[in-house]
Order: structure tokens, then C-alpha cells, then sequence
């Protein structure tokens, strides 16, 4: 991209400034540390000039927005087109009072739905499972039959209201009620839009939320790709996510190359399973997680495209260009959040959600400033999505494309990161895959490695947290926390019980055992689980049938 | 002889996987010098406090992200009083609400932590409550 | 009451308390050890090892169960995990893949590190299996990782060894160049339902046959054929470790390596070698103790600035080592 005589005059005379002026000022004031990192530990040098871009290659590497390799973005005019979908994760207590809070969100101007479950529903038990002790409504709503997801979506218009949803190993389910409840409001399947999670390798590496194990979760998650490639069009049926590596410990880097063979994987699965590849790759959305530390940030989501379409292209030979598009789904990263001094959680998710924005995301997520202390108020929620409004409408940051795109830095890191990932794609190669890999607890112990090294650096003072190890007050707290409907876990467990009441529990026992003669079988099961929902099988019945056909997962132990 | 080491169970009870926070804790713990056994993921409080006497430890830890924590460790506190373990120190790290923290204790448990708690802090605590 | 009484009534604080002070050689646990010796004796030793990766725990797990289940045996189980040599501490995690069995007060799981000595390691864990089997435990599982020197002293406790290995690990060849092998009264191939498996099989096969010439493998018309391994016993007064598959994760083939393991037990029994084995480690075991004892009172008797001095005559070369023993022990033990 550069003149070869214009660089060796500049390296001339960075050296001649590496003598005088540098020199003089480093003299007159050293630097405030020996050494700089980033958030994940990688050094950061002084300065990046055109020598470190020398070797890039405009065309093959950047290219320009909406062109392969996509390092500029997926789409020609970005966010100057179409500003990404603010779409904020909700979900606590009953389906009741989480709708109110759809709704609520609605009318604030977000534009999409994001529902969070509760743990007893993300582990497929229904809510008044012995195992769901203490847990309802906690970290999102409890979704036990088509009955509560009905309530959830009540005066929602579904067709035009696209819908994330976190749900893994009882992807199919949830989703399953999501499509039969809008059958149900004359909303057919073919007209709805959104994503379920369905991530299920990132569960065993990070954040372990199995209940099968990685073999019939495998092909589950290929039924739900193959089931909406047919009848949910524009579904994405799966969202490869980075999010929880990176919030279980992970660098940079790690989140980018673990995330990435895991969309591998998945693509081999399909293909395996006998579909093209352009027939459900371009159905496939990732997630990622916005860090502290900005460039670095920015750096990963460049690489990330140009990695995913260079694969998708070369190794898969996907040959529709949406099949090559990298499109992703931004969180803050909560692990950020310090629950010292919570007010200064809003500037941590301003800049995250910047780097995100300036990254070229598609969606995004902005934590909550309490959400290190409980679930997020409704005012901590406004000024979370408030945040997103101001860098859209104010900051201008999304007037331009890729406004880092040709940075000496930033260029750098995103070079320097993608060449960390193919060291991570080898070496889970040479373990076998992504699956032994897991067996094996590589990721596992890699992430843990690594946040215990952060973790240290801050208890040792090396790395500063304002608030927590720097800035700190002695002050109370004067927040307020959300406070939960009391009787929520009584109104949904008396509703669970009408369910199994009036329900035809015949054609119950019959839908379930043709669900497991599927299960136990190779044939798609994802029509079956949409008989048994239809019939207001319970969440717990159905997983409890699979359970039955797949298995238990246990952990591997890598500490 | 060798010297007496500080045994600790590092536990998960409830239905979060969220195994960040135990790991380092984990970790910390076991280069500081102690034994550290690691029982996973989902544990009821009955598998904990039988793997309490099991292992005849003097510590246990419990990570507890998901908000159960007020239904959990009562369970706990009983069982291990009824095995005849009220010498084993309880500490507790996760999201927990101020007044929870003063129930907690109330109930016996020796330390709670929350984000942005310093393993160093863990490790003074720990050692502290089995000196006595 | 004692401790030892009360762990004879079933009482499990009580044991895991005297585990705990044998674990720390301490003085308390001497007596009790002494008592409880008359009772012990009757409990099978298994001892299970083999490289990480290969599913050891969750086997254990599933030997445990089918013991429980099919057998009514109670089974102890102890998990010994590698202390960290630069803290002293250590992460034991065994129990993670053993969660099956808890709730069953027919089965006691104990982690133990290795902690510092290894010859140590081997006398405490024999004394902790030594607790185990006197407070009336049927089956006592000694699992240890990977494939170095301690798990072979270990080994040596149990009276029948089970080596794990799995296919695709890509190590085989790794433990069987340690040792391994040869303390292998079993050889099971976990993780049965992998592709690889016959490769593994075949390589411990042949490496068995270079260990023991008297396997033979015969081919009649093209068609591979062995000896069946009773047969071979009833005529011959050896054992041949035969190769169990398994699959850990729903207990596949478990039920034939307890058989197996039956097997060894009553050709144990048969042969002699129980009592023989039982002999040579008893044997071993006196001459550590009198050999401690021995250094212990020599220690004693000599003065520590006589011994230094010895010792910097070494250092100077003026006295071998050989010298040196000599020079210190004249005229006292006769």
C-alpha cells in the first residue's frame, strides 16, 4: 500500500526521532510503565507507523465495505443506511411482568426483543423442579409450557418484531413454543424473524449450561438449522457467541479463535448432515462481547470478518457471499461491571458500546450500571439504551465506515489478533477437533488460565480498576435494586398446574413418545417437539425425553 | 510429620454454570498452599456437605451467581450442623445484595464476596478463621 | 470410645477424621493404626492409573456403581491428584466426575495429594486404604494420573491394577515406555465407542506380547485366534492381563471388567500370589519402618556437630561416603 522508498525514508527517520526527540522527552519524563498491555495481556508498543502496515495488502485485506474480505463491514453504507437494532436482553420473574417489560422497552424506541430465560429453563426443568430450588425468575423469565410463552408474547406484534433469544441446550424447545405461539396468533412461521441462541459448544467450553452431551446436542442443534432453513427462513437458528468465553476469563484472542471454530464445527455439521453449505450458512449470526479495552475491541471484530469470510470461501467453498458475512450481535461485558462506586459502570459501557458501534455490529446490548449488584432496574435499563441512542444520534460515530479501517495501530492489532486465532485453529486441530478439544478441557483451561492471570494482576495492583483497586470510597451504596413481584413463583407454579390439568394428557403421552422414537432414530426432531409443545407438553417432559434418549453430560474437570 | 494443610471444598450449588469465580478462587487458594477439592458444577447442598465430611475439610466456598443463594445455604448451614461439622468455616462469593449479606451472616457464614473482591482478601480471610 | 470403635459403628465423621490424621502421619493416628490392623485383610485393592484424557474418574465412577448395584459391595474410593511443587497446594477434582454416587452411604470418596515425598505418598495411602479396609469397606479403588514412578509404588499396594488407556489420545506408546504396563494386572481401553479403538487395542497387544512371550496369538486359515486367557491359566501358573473394553460414560463393559477383575482375584487366590504379594509388600513395609527407626535413633545418638564434620570431610573428598557410614557406626550397632 506504500511507496518502498517513502518507507525506508520513514525508517530513517524514526530512527533519527528514536534519538532526539524521543530520547529528550523520555529523559525529561519517563514513562509511566515499563510496560503497556492490553486487557488481554498483550503488549502495546509506543507508536505504530506506516512500517507496521507495510506488508498489508489493500484489496486482499481490507477491501471495501460489503466486499469480501469484509474487514471494513458487511455492508456498504453500514450504519449511515440502517443504525444497528438496539436490542436490550430482558427477562426476570413471570411471563407477566416480563412482557410489561417488552413492552415498556418498545416504547422507549428499542427495535428488538431480547429475552432472557431463568436457570431452571436454560437447564430444562420446569419451574417447580426439585432441581429449580431457588432459582425462578432470578436471571430471566420462567418459560415452562407454550402457555407462559404465550403470556410472554401477549400483544406483540410477532411479524414485525424480530426476537433474540438465550436459550441453548433446550434451544429447540423454546423455539418450538416461540413458533407455535405465533401459529397460534395467525402469525405464520416463514414471516418471523429473530435468533435463538442455540450455541451449545460454547456452553461445554465456557459457560457450561449442557444437559446432553456433546454428540445429541450436536444434532439437535443441526435439526434446529435444517428445520429453519425449511420452514423458518428468516430465523437465524444459531448465534456463535463469544460473549461467555470472554465473560468466563478468555483474551481477545481467544474469544475470536474459540468462537470461530465453533461456527467451523457447526458448518461441518451441516454439512455433514447432507445440506449445502449456502443453504444454512447464511443463517448463521455470531455474538460478541465489547471489552474494556477499545482498539483492541475494534481490532477483533475486523478480524473476525475477514477470518470467517476467508474460511467460508476457501475451506467450505460457500459460493452465495451471504455465506461469507460475518453478522454480529454485541453485549457490554458484564464481567466489566464493578459493583463499587456503580454509577461509573454507565462510562464502561459508553466506550465498550462505542467499540462495538465503531467495530461495525449489527445489534447491540448495553449493560445495566447495577447489574453487578441484582437484576437491572427499569431506570438503570433506560440509561443503558439511552447510551446507545447518544453515540447514534450525537457522537458521530456512525457517519462514517470503518472509521479505524487504515489506523497503523489498530490495523496492527487486527493482524496481530488474526494470526493468534490460526495459532488457536492449529492447535485444536492437532488435538483432534473442536469436540476432543472439549473432552479434553483445552479451551476450558486456557480461559482459566487466563482470568486467573487477570484476576492477579489486579489483586497485585498491576492492573488498576477504577473503584476496586484505585479511586476507591468508602460509601454506601444508594442505588436502587429491582425488587421482584413476590408471588410470581406461586402464580406460575398454580399456572403449571392448570396446564397439566386441562391439557389432553393422551395426546401428551402420545406426542412425547413419538418424540423419542425420533430422538432415539436419526430423523429430524424438531417437528416432533413442535407436536409435543402444541399439545402444552411441559418444558421438563420434553427434555426429560431427550434425557432419557441422549443422556447427561458431565463436566470435564480443567481448573 | 507433615505440616497440617488447610483443606478446602470449592462448591457450585444451584443450577448456574457460570465457573469463573470458583476456578480463580480455585487457583488462588491452591498457591497459597492449600488443598483445594473441586466438586463442580449443580451441587445440591447434600452432596456438599457429604463431601464436607468426606473429605474432613476445614473450609467450604460456595459460588453462587444466580440469586439462590438465600434458599441454598441455609440447607447447608443445617446439614453440615447436623454431621457434626459447625467447625467448617463457610465463605461465600457471588452477586449478593447488602441485606442478604447481613442474613448470610447471621446464619454463620464466616465471609461474603462479591465482584471485585481480591483473592488476596479471600486468602487472609480463609487462613484467619482456620487459625481460630 | 476410640476412634477406631466408633468408625466400626458406622461412624463416617469419625472415619474421615482419623483419614485426616493418617494423611498427616500424625501421632493420634499411630495408635489407631495399631489397632486396627487385626482387622484388616479382607478388603480387594484396585488400583486404577493410566495418562489424563483417559476417562479414569469417570470409570472409577461407573466400577463404583456396579459394585454397589450388582454386587452389594461398599466401596471406598481414594483420588489422588499431584500437589503443585511450587506452592505445596493442590486442586483435587475427582469428585467432579463421581457424582453419581453421592448419596450412597455404601461408598467413601477421599482426595489426597501427593504432597511431598513420594515414598511417603505411598505409606500414607496404603495406611488410608489400610483405615478403609478395616472399617469394613469390600472394595478399596486407589486411582492415581499419569504414568510416573509414585503410581507405579502405588500400584503396588493394589492387589489387581488397572491400566486405562483411550483411543486417539495419541500417548499410548508414552505410558507403556514408563513402565506401565508392566504393573498391569488389566488393561482397559476406556472410551470404547471411539473411533481408533481396535488401533489401541492392537498396539497394547502387541506390546503385551513382547511383555509376555507366553501369549500367543495364532493364525489358523487367516483368521487371528488366542488362546482364551482361562485356559492358559488352568495349565499355567500365570497371569495374563487381558484387555477389557469399556465405555465410561453409560458403563459399558463394566460389568465384564469386574468379572475380570473377579478373575484376578481368585487366581490370586489360587496361585499363591495373593499371599505372596501380600508378603513382599508387608516385607517392604517392615524394612521402611525399621529403616526409619534406624536412621531415626542413629540421629539421636550422634551429635550433630560430629555428623557435620563427617560431612565437610566428604564435601573436602578426604572420606568417601562409604567411609564416612563406617567411620560413624563403629561399635555401635553390632
Amino acid at each position: 500500500m506504500y511507496d518502498r522508498k517513502k518507507l525506508d525514508e520513514l525508517k530513517s527517520s524514526l530512527k533519527k526521532w528514536e534519538e532526539t526527540s524521543l530520547q529528550k522527552a523520555l529523559t525529561q519524563m519517563p514513562e509511566r510503565r515499563e510496560k503497556f498491555v492490553t486487557v488481554s495481556s498483550e503488549p502495546i508498543r509506543r507508536l505504530y507507523t506506516p512500517l507496521d502496515a507495510a506488508d498489508l495488502d489493500y484489496a486482499a485485506d481490507l477491501g471495501l465495505p460489503g466486499e469480501y474480505p469484509f474487514t471494513r463491514g458487511v455492508h456498504p453504507t453500514l450504519h449511515r443506511g440502517k443504525l444497528w437494532t438496539m436490542r436490550m436482553f430482558a427477562g426476570f420473574g413471570t411471563a407477566e411482568e416480563t412482557n410489561r417489560r417488552f413492552k415498556y422497552l418498545l416504547e422507549q424506541g428499542q427495535t428488538g426483543l431480547s429475552v432472557a430465560f431463568d436457570l431452571p429453563t436454560l437447564m430444562g426443568y420446569d419451574t417447580d423442579a426439585p432441581e429449580a430450588l431457588g432459582e425462578f425468575g432470578k436471571c430471566g423469565v420462567a418459560i415452562s409450557s407454550l402457555k407462559d410463552m404465550e403470556i410472554l408474547l401477549d400483544g406483540i406484534q410477532l411479524d414485525k418484531v424480530s426476537s433474540s433469544m438465550t436459550i441453548n441446550s433446550p434451544a429447540a424447545v423454546i423455539w418450538a413454543m416461540y413458533i407455535a405461539a405465533a401459529e397460534n396468533k395467525g402469525v405464520r412461521p416463514d414471516q418471523l424473524r429473530g435468533t435463538i441462541q442455540n450455541d451449545i459448544l460454547k456452553e461445554f467450553i465456557a459457560q457450561k449450561e449442557f444437559i446432553f452431551p456433546p454428540e445429541p446436542s450436536m444434532r439437535l442443534v443441526v435439526d434446529t438449522m435444517e428445520f429453519g432453513a425449511q420452514k423458518v427462513p428468516q430465523w437465524n437458528t444459531i448465534s456463535i457467541s463469544g460473549y461467555h468465553i470472554r465473560e468466563a476469563g478468555s483474551t481477545a484472542a481467544q474469544e475470536l479463535a474459540f468462537t470461530l471454530a465453533d461456527g467451523m464445527e457447526y458448518v461441518r455439521w451441516g454439512i455433514a448432515r447432507g445440506m449445502d453449505v449456502d443453504q444454512f450458512a447464511p443463517r448463521l449470526s455470531f455474538f460478541f462481547n465489547a471489552h474494556n479495552d477499545f482498539f483492541e475491541e475494534i481490532a477483533k471484530y475486523r478480524a473476525a470478518r475477514r477470518i470467517w469470510a476467508r474460511e467460508m470461501r476457501e475451506t467450505f467453498k460457500a459460493k452465495d457471499p451471504r455465506s461469507w458475512l460475518l453478522r454480529f450481535h454485541t453485549q457490554t461485558a458484564g464481567a466489566s461491571l464493578t459493583a463499587q462506586q456503580p454509577e461509573n459502570n454507565v462510562v464502561r459501557v459508553a466506550l465498550q458500546a462505542l467499540a462495538a458501534v465503531l467495530g461495525g455490529t449489527q445489534s447491540l446490548h448495553t449493560n445495566s450500571l447495577d447489574e453487578a449488584l441484582a437484576l437491572p432496574s427499569e431506570q438503570a435499563v433506560t440509561i443503558a439504551l439511552r447510551t446507545q441512542q447518544i453515540i447514534a444520534e450525537e457522537s458521530g460515530a456512525a457517519n462514517t465506515v470503518d472509521p479505524l479501517g487504515g489506523s497503523f495501530f489498530v490495523e496492527t492489532q487486527t493482524n496481530r489478533i488474526e494470526k493468534q486465532a490460526y495459532d488457536y485453529f492449529r492447535r485444536v486441530e492437532e488435538l483432534g477437533g473442536v469436540l476432543p478439544s472439549i473432552e479434553k478441557g483445552f479451551f476450558q483451561s486456557e480461559i482459566a488460565e487466563a482470568a486467573y492471570r487477570y484476576q492477579r494482576e489486579i489483586d497485585l495492583g498491576e492492573r488498576k480498576i477504577v473503584g476496586v483497586n484505585a479511586y476507591t470510597e468508602d460509601k454506601p451504596l444508594t442505588i436502587p435494586i429491582l425488587q421482584m413481584d413476590p408471588d410470581g413463583y406461586e402464580r406460575q407454579v398454580n399456572r403449571l398446574n392448570e396446564v397439566r390439568k386441562t391439557r389432553d394428557n393422551g395426546r401428551v403421552g402420545q406426542t412425547l413418545d413419538r418424540l423419542r422414537i425420533a430422538c432415539e432414530g436419526t430423523e429430524n426432531a424438531m417437528p416432533h417437539i413442535m407436536e409435543c409443545v402444541h399439545a402444552y407438553a411441559t418444558l421438563g417432559e420434553i427434555v426429560g425425553v431427550m434425557k432419557g434418549a441422549f443422556g447427561e453430560y458431565q463436566e470435564s474437570t480443567a481448573i | 510429620m507433615t505440616e497440617k494443610k488447610i483443606k478446602v471444598l470449592v462448591a457450585k450449588p444451584g443450577l448456574d454454570g457460570h465457573d469463573r469465580g470458583a476456578k480463580v478462587v480455585a487457583r488462588a487458594l491452591r498457591d497459597a498452599g492449600m488443598e483445594v477439592i473441586y466438586t463442580g458444577l449443580r451441587q445440591t447442598p447434600e452432596m456438599i456437605a457429604e463431601a464436607a465430611l468426606q473429605e474432613d475439610v476445614d473450609v467450604v466456598g460456595l459460588s453462587i451467581l444466580s440469586g439462590a443463594h438465600m434458599a441454598l445455604t441455609p440447607r447447608l448451614m443445617d446439614l453440615l450442623k447436623k454431621n457434626g461439622q459447625s467447625n467448617v468455616q463457610v465463605f461465600i462469593g457471588g452477586i449478593i445484595p447488602d441485606e442478604d449479606v447481613q442474613r448470610l451472616k447471621e446464619m454463620g457464614v464466616r465471609g461474603v464476596y462479591g465482584p471485585g473482591a481480591s483473592t488476596e482478601d479471600i486468602i487472609r480471610d480463609v487462613k484467619m478463621s482456620v487459625a481460630g | 470410645m476410640t476412634s477406631f470403635q466408633a468408625i466400626l459403628e458406622g461412624d463416617r465423621l469419625a472415619l474421615s477424621r482419623l483419614l485426616t490424621q493418617v494423611e498427616n502421619d500424625a501421632p493420634e493416628s499411630r495408635a489407631a493404626l495399631i489397632e486396627l490392623f487385626p482387622h484388616t485383610g479382607r478388603a480387594h485393592l484396585i488400583g486404577v492409573t493410566g495418562a489424563p484424557g483417559t476417562g479414569k474418574s469417570s470409570l472409577v465412577n461407573q466400577l463404583a456403581l456396579h459394585y454397589r448395584k450388582a454386587k452389594d459391595k461398599r466401596v471406598a474410593v481414594i483420588a489422588v491428584d499431584p500437589t503443585s511443587p511450587f506452592s505445596g497446594g493442590a486442586v483435587l477434582g475427582d469428585r467432579v466426575r463421581m457424582r453419581d454416587l453421592a448419596g450412597d452411604p455404601g461408598v467413601f470418596i477421599r482426595s489426597m495429594a501427593t504432597r511431598g515425598s513420594l515414598g511417603g505418598l505411598a505409606q500414607s495411602t496404603a495406611n488410608v486404604a489400610r483405615v478403609f479396609d478395616a472399617a469394613g469397606f469390600d472394595i478399596v479403588v486407589i486411582e492415581t494420573v499419569g504414568a510416573g514412578q509414585s503410581e507405579v509404588d502405588i500400584a503396588r499396594l493394589a492387589h489387581t491394577t488397572l491400566v486405562v488407556e483411550a483411543p486417539g489420545l495419541g500417548d499410548d506408546i508414552q505410558a507403556i515406555k514408563a513402565g506401565i504396563l508392566e504393573i498391569a494386572d488389566i488393561l482397559v481401553v476406556n472410551k470404547a465407542d471411539r473411533p481408533g479403538v481396535e488401533a489401541t487395542e492392537k498396539a497394547l497387544k502387541s506390546m503385551l506380547e513382547l511383555a509376555h512371550p507366553a501369549r500367543r496369538v495364532f493364525r489358523h486359515h487367516g483368521i487371528e485366534m488366542e488362546t482364551p486367557l482361562y485356559q492358559v491359566e488352568s495349565r499355567h501358573p500365570l497371569w495374563i492381563p487381558p484387555i477389557q473394553r469399556t465405555i465410561s460414560i453409560d458403563g459399558g463393559g463394566v460389568p465384564e471388567l469386574v468379572e475380570a477383575i473377579e478373575r484376578h482375584a481368585s487366581y490370586l487366590a489360587q496361585s499363591g500370589d495373593r499371599a505372596l504379594r501380600e508378603r513382599a509388600r508387608l516385607e517392604a513395609e517392615l524394612e521402611g519402618l525399621i529403616r526409619e527407626e534406624l536412621v531415626e535413633r542413629f540421629r539421636r545418638e550422634i551429635s550433630a556437630a560430629r555428623y557435620e564434620k563427617v560431612l565437610e570431610q566428604i564435601l573436602q573428598r578426604e572420606l568417601s561416603p562409604g567411609e564416612a557410614v563406617k567411620l560413624l557406626l563403629n561399635g555401635r550397632f553390632k
